[in-house]
């Protein structure tokens, strides 16, 4: 009890405080110490195994005899019983235990409210990281350099990136792309040489003793400086939900210009060692820049239709879909990187292009694990960057040199903020929505710089470019700023500046309807116009997708199937899944239009979700389609409406032309409910016998289920009176009333009603059972299903329902 | 033939059409020549026939619906003055016109002329309600004939559900312009007229 109390209590949030800072510190200090062991043993994780060392933990464990790899004679020694081998697993350890310390980061800083919600989690990433790589340092032993840039670009950034493809919001991406193409390739390639040039500039001047830097090495520090990072991006975004044209703009950005940064990073490093551009070699480069980006792009649709074709044959192998996502799509980008095409543009085509064709052809469950598998490498991925990035910071080497790193942060920032500036003054001009000046200071704001840069960086060769260590600690610098600074205050801003926030309500068919609509109304005015526009394309594009493309690419017979109807399906399937987890197997007919004044009682008990989407009027057609829906889409529910229909007298209510009589009976099974509820508790006092009330309720029954009722009401009733309830004394005399009439549905409407049965519903439970069983008995050999029915009531009838769909 | 058309388009009249629908002396030049170009009998005004020509049109679902939207009621003919009118509509909304004060009528292209625009395009009687089976229509002429008519009525009856506040079973101009409230109208309502 007092635990409970403590967990709500100031007093115990700051021990979830203290345990999570706890155990914070334990495993920092934990993993110090293996990671200590790790790099003692062996320099850096890439190591291979040792098999020297194998014999070596031998000797270590005191086993007497001589080692084994000198002696050929076999002398005895003591058999081995536990030993120590270390080396055998540790690769795969060392890794095991940095993931794991992401993740345990990860848990540790969303127990610790307040800081989450100050501190974006990539700087608190960063600050273990730091406190990681010093403690290595401190134990003594050399810091392993993780961030190794085949692991980052091989291992750690394609997940982030295939994430952000698959997920990429297709409509809003295309309607912008011209936008942000241009920010992509026009910013980057202004921020690049901005940088590098005033960088050289710079660098002349007397007394900083850069004399040194050339002008070759300035632009390739400026190339890879100016890409802004998707990955910090994301991480930083993802927490203020920003609206979505910004969060586009920028995102879509940060992925693009990878394509510029391949090709400017390749173009200076080769000529670093020529020494010298020529205009031909300017050429080449945008020749190679086309080709990396279109390449890339090609590459990425390919593997795309290819995944998207295997997904149409995957109807019986359903285990194995989720794997083609990922293979395809690593496989793409692989293939990308082979040919020095840009691996992230790639990536995203890939993802992009098959989406919407697997989604149509893998299961639902897949689908769950395609998002989940995704979201969960991506995530994991991102917090071992950023941990990376402390460690290799703490790693070194440094050269600091006070100018360079100042001049750099400066004209980043500066090089940012007019670059956004100028192209949305040249933009403004083409895009329909005009970029704002909030939006422009938040696509300038949000220009983060991230691992990739550092990568970049540390893949320099030391021979050709000597200032690298400077250069190294220039992009470190620059990186901290940005996350640090620009990641923590662009929450505030966002809120002081009162930037429109992202919408967080559900798309409604409303919505999805009137937008396909507007698009083929703007199609047409724009054929009338004789005007070749943006609707005209995509116009063209949906036909050809939907006249040969999806033919080749979907299984079965779904390629005919409108976007609207899939949209309608969705809708309805997740609405359907949240009625059932909101207990709405009970609750589901009482939308029914009822002539009985059900209505009374049960818009009271409708959870809040349900209730706003309770239809005023509810047609039986209406109510049919969503059960078929129901049916095809929910073993559960479909179980929970059997077990519920059970109790009638006729056969599967689910055979078609039972739809009256399905509606009936469910009224009916209801009002019986009720009735036991009354005549156990009755608060109520119950209507006489010729009010209107009954009359309709009599006429509006089944006669069949009428007398049934009747008979079994006979039973029921007699006993309870002996039960000491909180009764008035009315209730007495109600309930002979009822035993004489059988009467059905007289009370419910009434009175108080929803109050009353929930209060009953709660009351019931402890005495229930037993008088039911007893009336059961009395009852004789009634229809045993109605007899059920009425021995069960609301509560422990669902409790029942459960446990044959528990897995 | 460009200069044939401006000879046939008189500046006051350019004028005019300036005034009343805000286009630039350039576009509305433009959009002359595609209207002689689409004016097949030479008469200066068009016919239903006239649109029905364009071959984008014929398979658009809702081609004869924006045919009709050109044509005031009752009439078969559009002149040209007709023929900018309704394509005004479409005219993106410019900054400085958010900013007018709305002593003269709202422009045509405000977002709530848009709005009705498009409203009308659904309700075909007038009656200033898109009801079920107008909805319907719409519908099954969007969707194709694969989808049995009971989902269709399912998918109206939802839609209509979430849209209605005043429970009279169909969709009122307010509660059209309620539902598109997070809907960016401007930007998917124009059409950038090149200049």
């Amino acid at each position: 009890m007092s635990v409970r109390v403590a967990l709500h209590s100031p007093s115990g949030s700051r021990s979830f405080l203290e345990r999570g800072l706890l155990l914070l510190v334990i495993l920092i200090l934990l993993e110090g110490t293996v990671l200590t062991l790790g790099a003692a043993s062996s320099p850096d994780i890439g190591a291979q195994d040792n098999t020297g060392g194998h014999d070596h933990r031998d000797d270590h464990r005191g086993i007497e005899g001589s080692r084994g790899n000198t002696n050929y004679t076999y002398t005895k020694k003591a058999f081995p019983v536990l030993s120590l081998d270390y080396h055998h697993i540790q690769v795969p350890f060392e890794i095991s235990l940095w993931v794991l310390l992401a993740s345990l980061m990860k848990l540790g800083f969303h127990l610790i409210p307040r800081l989450s919600s100050i501190v974006p989690e990539s700087c608190l990433l960063i600050v273990v990281g730091l406190l990681v790589g010093g403690l290595i340092k401190l134990v003594g032993e050399e810091v392993p350099p993780v961030l190794d840039s085949k692991l980052f670009f091989l291992c750690l950034l394609p997940p982030i990136i295939l994430d952000a493809g698959y997920f990429l919001p297709i409509r809003p991406f295309m309607e912008n792309i011209g936008t942000i193409l241009m920010f992509a390739v026009v910013g980057t390639l202004w921020n690049a040489f901005f940088v590098g040039g005033l960088l050289y500039a710079v660098c002349q001047i007397e007394g900083t003793y850069l004399s040194q830097v050339e002008l070759l090495p300035c632009l390739l520090f400026g190339s890879i400086i100016s890409a802004v990072d998707p990955v910090a991006v994301l991480a930083v975004f993802e927490e203020i939900h920003i609206n979505e044209l910004l969060h586009i703009l920028v995102f879509g950005e940060s992925l693009l210009n990878d394509a510029v940064t391949v090709v400017l990073y390749h173009l200076f490093e080769e000529y670093s060692g020529a020494g010298e551009v020529t205009p031909m070699d300017v050429v080449l480069g945008v020749i190679c820049f086309l080709i990396v980006s279109l390449g890339g792009i090609a590459v990425g649709a390919i593997y795309g239709i290819l995944a998207a074709f295997t997904s149409r044959f995957t109807s019986h192998t359903r285990v194995i879909e989720p794997l083609f996502v990922f293979v395809y799509s690593y496989m793409a980008y692989l293939s990308a990187e082979m040919f020095h095409l840009s691996g992230i543009m790639a990536l995203i085509a890939c993802g992009a292009v098959m989406r919407p064709y697997v989604e149509a052809n893998i299961s639902h469950k897949s689908h769950t694990t395609v998002k989940y598998f995704l979201k969960m490498w991506s995530s994991v991925s991102e917090t071992l960057i950023f941990i990376f990035l402390g460690v290799a910071t703490v790693a070194g080497p440094h050269s600091w040199n006070w100018t360079f790193v100042s001049v750099t942060v400066i004209l980043c920032l500066v090089s940012r903020v007019i670059g956004v500036v100028g192209l949305t003054f040249i933009i403004n001009k083409f895009r329909i929505v005009k970029l704002t000046t909030k939006d422009q200071f938040i696509v300038a704001y949000g220009g983060l710089r991230g691992a990739i840069a550092f990568s970049l960086g540390y893949l320099l060769d030391k021979d050709l470019f000597p200032t690298k260590t400077m250069f190294l600690t220039a992009i470190i610098t620059e990186i901290f700023f940005t996350v640090f600074v620009q990641g923590m205050t662009i929450k505030p801003l966002v809120d002081l500046l009162a930037v429109k926030k992202k919408q967080e309500a559900k798309r409604s068919i409303n919505e999805e309807i009137h937008t396909q609509f507007l698009d083929h109304l703007l199609t047409g005015i724009e054929d009338i116009c004789g005007h070749y526009g943006h609707h005209h394309w995509k116009d063209k594009l949906n036909r050809f997708n939907k006249k040969y493309i999806k033919k080749c690419l979907i299984a079965g017979e779904r390629y005919k199937e409108p976007q609207l109807i899939a949209f309608y399906h969705k809708m309805e399937f997740k609405q359907a899944i949240e009625l059932v987890e909101s207990g709405g197997g009970v609750k589901l007919p009482s939308a029914m239009p009822s002539q009985v004044s059900m209505q009374n009682i049960q818009p009271k008990k409708l959870p809040p979700a349900v209730a706003e989407r309770a239809l005023p009027q509810f047609t039986k057609g209406r109510e049919e389609e969503i059960r078929k829906i129901l049916r095809s889409n929910l073993q559960k529910t479909r179980q929970r409406l059997r077990s519920y229909n059970r109790h009638t007298l006729m056969a599967d209510p689910f055979e078609d032309g039972w739809n009256d009589f399905l509606l009936k009976k469910q009224r009916m099974i209801e009002l019986e409910k009720k009735m036991t509820e009354m005549s156990n508790y009755l608060t109520v006092p119950a209507a006489p016998p010729d009010s209107p009330t009954m009359c309709r309720a009599r006429l509006a029954s089944d006669p069949n289920a009428f007398y049934n009722i009747k008979a079994s009401s006979d039973g029921v009733p007699t006993i309870q009176v002996d039960l000491a309830s909180p009764q008035s004394p009315d209730s007495v005399n109600m309930l002979n009333e009822f035993s004489k009439r059988g009467a059905t549905d007289q009370d419910l409407g009434q009175r108080e009603g929803a109050d009353r049965d929930e209060d009953q519903g709660l009351m019931m439970k402890p005495s229930s059972a037993g008088k039911e069983e007893k009336g059961e008995e009395e009852g004789g050999n009634k229809n045993p299903g109605l007899m059920r029915c009425l021995s069960d009531p609301g509560p422990s009838n669902e409790d029942e329902e459960d446990e044959p769909f528990l897995p | 033939m460009g200069s044939r058309a401006s000879t046939l388009l008189r500046e006051e009249e350019i004028e005019e059409i300036k005034k009343e629908t805000g286009f630039s002396h350039s576009q509305i030049t433009r959009l002359y020549s595609r209207f002689t170009s689409l004016d097949k009998g030479e008469n200066g005004t068009l016919g239903r026939e006239d649109f029905q020509r364009i071959p984008e049109l014929a398979i658009n679902p809702l081609g004869d619906r924006i045919i009709n939207a050109f044509f005031p009621e009752g009439e078969d003919q559009v002149n040209f003055r007709g023929f900018m009118r309704t394509l005004a509509h479409f005219r993106p909304i410019e900054d400085n016109e958010k900013n007018k004060d709305h002593t003269a009528s709202e422009p045509l292209n405000s977002r709530s002329n848009k709005l009705l625009f498009a409203f009308r395009l659904y309700d075909l009687d007038r009656d200033d309600k898109i009801s079920r089976d107008e909805l319907l229509q719409v519908l099954r002429m969007m969707v194709g004939v694969n989808i049995s008519d009971e989902q269709l009525g399912s998918i109206a009856d939802r839609t209509i559900q979430e849209a209605d506040q005043n429970g009279d079973n169909s969709i009122s101009f307010n509660e059209f312009i309620k539902v598109l409230e997070k809907v960016d109208v401007e930007q998917k309502m124009s059409i950038r007229f090149l200049h």
